[in-house]
């Protein structure tokens, strides 16, 4: 009960601030679109797809998970001009609970990604991208744990290192090949046999295959449930670990 | 209200290859009375802001046992959260958000309701005469009206103690006049206020009680009265034409309120007594009996600095 409060508390406090700044709700919402309108239309020839549609729903999906990993990364920074303020001391010096604390900015960061995720899919169905509800419901939950254990990782790595000279390497060196091996934005349908094996100890890889499938109408596939299993592991050790450097002494 | 037994910490940080250990608080044992304004006075690098964050709870101890209003700081870190207020150093304040949202924000993390956190933070903008900036984002604010923002949050749940670090550093001289009357207020309201500072003024005027630190020990501890008395009396400063200098020294020695007695090299005498406003008198009708006519007359107390050197061999005022 006051673990939830103090998580609302949190969350509103975080959702409010991010509203008040314009500049950062206009980069949310038109980086994808511009992602859906300019990139998008390379694909069908390039995923030698039969239609526009079938297209999109190979990169929709991973597009979602490409927000949903960088939407999270790169939400230290901000934790870490918290820090210099010192509002993040003076967090600590209440008794409020210290998984709040993190939950509460992590869920505002689910929740904007959600915000972002829906505009890209209503936008998609003026394409002519179908997907039957319940499947990207699911799709949906997918992203949301992603987002939730990137952007926990995220925090947790900015109460270690302290310095945006120092999160900003780290997170592109983390982010660059989870990118390339997970077949975000081309499907690895195609990769040479050393490269799927990589792939395949990349977790953000089976997220992919599994938001595809979804998005393919392919419930039954196994790729489904694996992928929600994997990232739903992730999720909460990201959390409980991030937690835990809330928790710890600061500085 | 607060006390604590041999408190450690020491740091370890990296210099390219080489760690170094540095030893910030090396135990500390302080006992501070409840309502009394405590003041940690040292200079940079002393470990007040060490000292203050472990009973704070934001770092732990490494050794050493603390009881704050009550609750033991290890064992029960907190229950002591929840009676104590801690201003940081160096800001507590969100650039982009209002004095009014952080102290709802800041009263709403102790658990306290809506309806309440609302009604005590209009209060707390009235008391300190912040009402008029309430609702400006905080990154419009001057210096000093952060600092009251700051010195707000950290009373707004009304805690047995708050913790002050540096509340006055950056503040000109009618702003700290000011924050010290908002302070003796918060004492008079009850609460035992624990503040640190580098200004002898401050802790002398101030503080109930003072303890001197250096060097991660506290080198002294009583009331500015006590501590002052206690390293000598007072220093009468006899301002005299250099030829008339020997004589008077001659007259003045072995005057039985007089302690000792030295020469000024210009010409004068220094002389050391238990209780300067009671030995002027005598020593003007001394000199005039004397016929000897003294250009100036001074009387000087020893300063908390005075103490600081003596304790420590160096000036607070040099360091
Ligand atoms: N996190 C840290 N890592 C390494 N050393 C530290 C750390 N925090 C403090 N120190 C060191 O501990 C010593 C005491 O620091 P502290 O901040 O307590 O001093 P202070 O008395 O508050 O000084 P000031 O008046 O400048 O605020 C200093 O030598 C400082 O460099
Ligand atoms: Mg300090």
């Amino acid at each position: 009960m006051k673990f939830a409060r103090d998580t609302w508390l949190i969350f509103q406090r975080q959702t409010q601030l991010l509203l008040r700044n314009p500049v950062w709700v206009f980069v949310g919402v038109f980086q994808p679109v511009m992602y859906l309108l300019l990139f998008a239309p390379l694909l069908k020839p390039a995923l030698n797809a039969p239609t526009q549609a079938a297209a999109y729903k190979i990169f929709v999906p991973g597009l979602l998970v490409l927000l949903a990993i960088f939407g999270g990364l790169f939400q230290g920074f901000g934790l870490i001009a918290e820090l210099r303020a010192g509002v993040i001391e003076r967090s600590r010096v209440t008794p409020i609970s210290r998984l709040a604390l993190l939950l509460g900015r992590s869920l505002r960061d689910v929740v904007s990604l959600m915000v972002q995720a829906v505009i890209i899919t209503l936008l998609a169905l003026i394409f002519d991208l179908r997907v039957f509800i319940g499947d990207l419901l699911l799709a949906y939950l997918m992203l949301a744990l992603i987002a939730l254990m990137t952007s926990a990782v995220s925090y947790g790595v900015a109460l270690k290192v302290k310095s945006e000279d120092a999160l900003a390497p780290l997170m592109n060196t983390v982010a660059q090949p989870v990118l390339l091996l997970s077949g975000i934005l081309l499907p690895l349908t195609f990769a040479p046999g050393w490269l799927q094996g990589i792939a395949n100890w990349n977790p953000f890889s089976w997220a992919v295959d599994g938001t595809r499938a979804l998005f393919a109408g392919d419930l039954g596939s196994d790729k489904v449930w694996q992928g929600l299993s994997i990232t739903a592991v992730l999720a909460a050790l990201g959390v409980y670990w991030a937690a835990r450097q809330f928790a710890r002494s600061v500085r | 209200m607060i006390e604590t037994r041999g408190l450690r910490k020491s740091f370890r940080s990296r210099a390219g290859r080489e760690t170094k250990t540095v030893d910030a608080v090396r135990g500390v044992d302080l006992d501070v009375a409840k309502g009394e304004i405590f003041g940690f006075l040292g200079p940079n690098g002393a470990g007040k802001t060490t000292t203050l964050r472990m009973l704070a709870t934001l770092i732990e101890p490494d050794g050493g046992e603390a009881t704050i209003a009550g609750a033991d700081l290890r064992k029960d870190p907190a229950e002591v959260r929840r009676r104590i207020g801690y201003v940081p150093q160096g800001g507590s304040t969100w650039d982009e958000s209002t004095a009014r949202e952080e102290l709802v924000l800041h009263a709403r993390m102790y658990g306290i309701s809506k309806a309440d956190a609302q009604r005590r933070a209009a209060r707390a903008l009235d008391a300190f005469q912040l009402t008029e900036y309430a609702d400006r984002t905080c990154k419009t604010y001057s210096g000093g009206q952060r600092r009251r923002v700051e010195i707000a949050l950290g009373i707004i749940h009304e805690p047995k103690i708050v913790f002050l670090d540096e509340p006055t550093t950056g503040l000109d001289p009618q702003s700290r006049a000011h924050m010290w009357d908002e302070i003796r207020r918060l004492r008079a309201d009850g609460m035992t206020v624990f503040i640190t500072t580098h200004y002898l003024d401050e802790a002398d005027a101030l503080c109930d009680r003072i303890a001197i630190m250096d060097n991660g020990e506290v080198v002294a501890e009583g009331t500015p009265t006590e501590l002052k008395r206690e390293i000598s009396g007072d220093v009468v400063l006899v301002g005299l034409d250099l030829a008339a200098t020997p004589q008077a020294a001659q007259t003045l020695d072995g005057e039985p309120y007089v302690n000792k007695l030295e020469t000024v090299d210009e010409g004068g005498l220094r002389l050391y007594v238990d209780e300067g406003a009671t030995a002027i008198p005598q020593v003007l009708r001394r000199l005039d009996h004397a016929g000897l006519e003294l250009r100036s007359i001074e009387l000087h107390r020893p300063s908390l600095d005075d103490v600081f050197l003596t304790k420590t061999g160096r000036s607070l005022r040099e360091s």
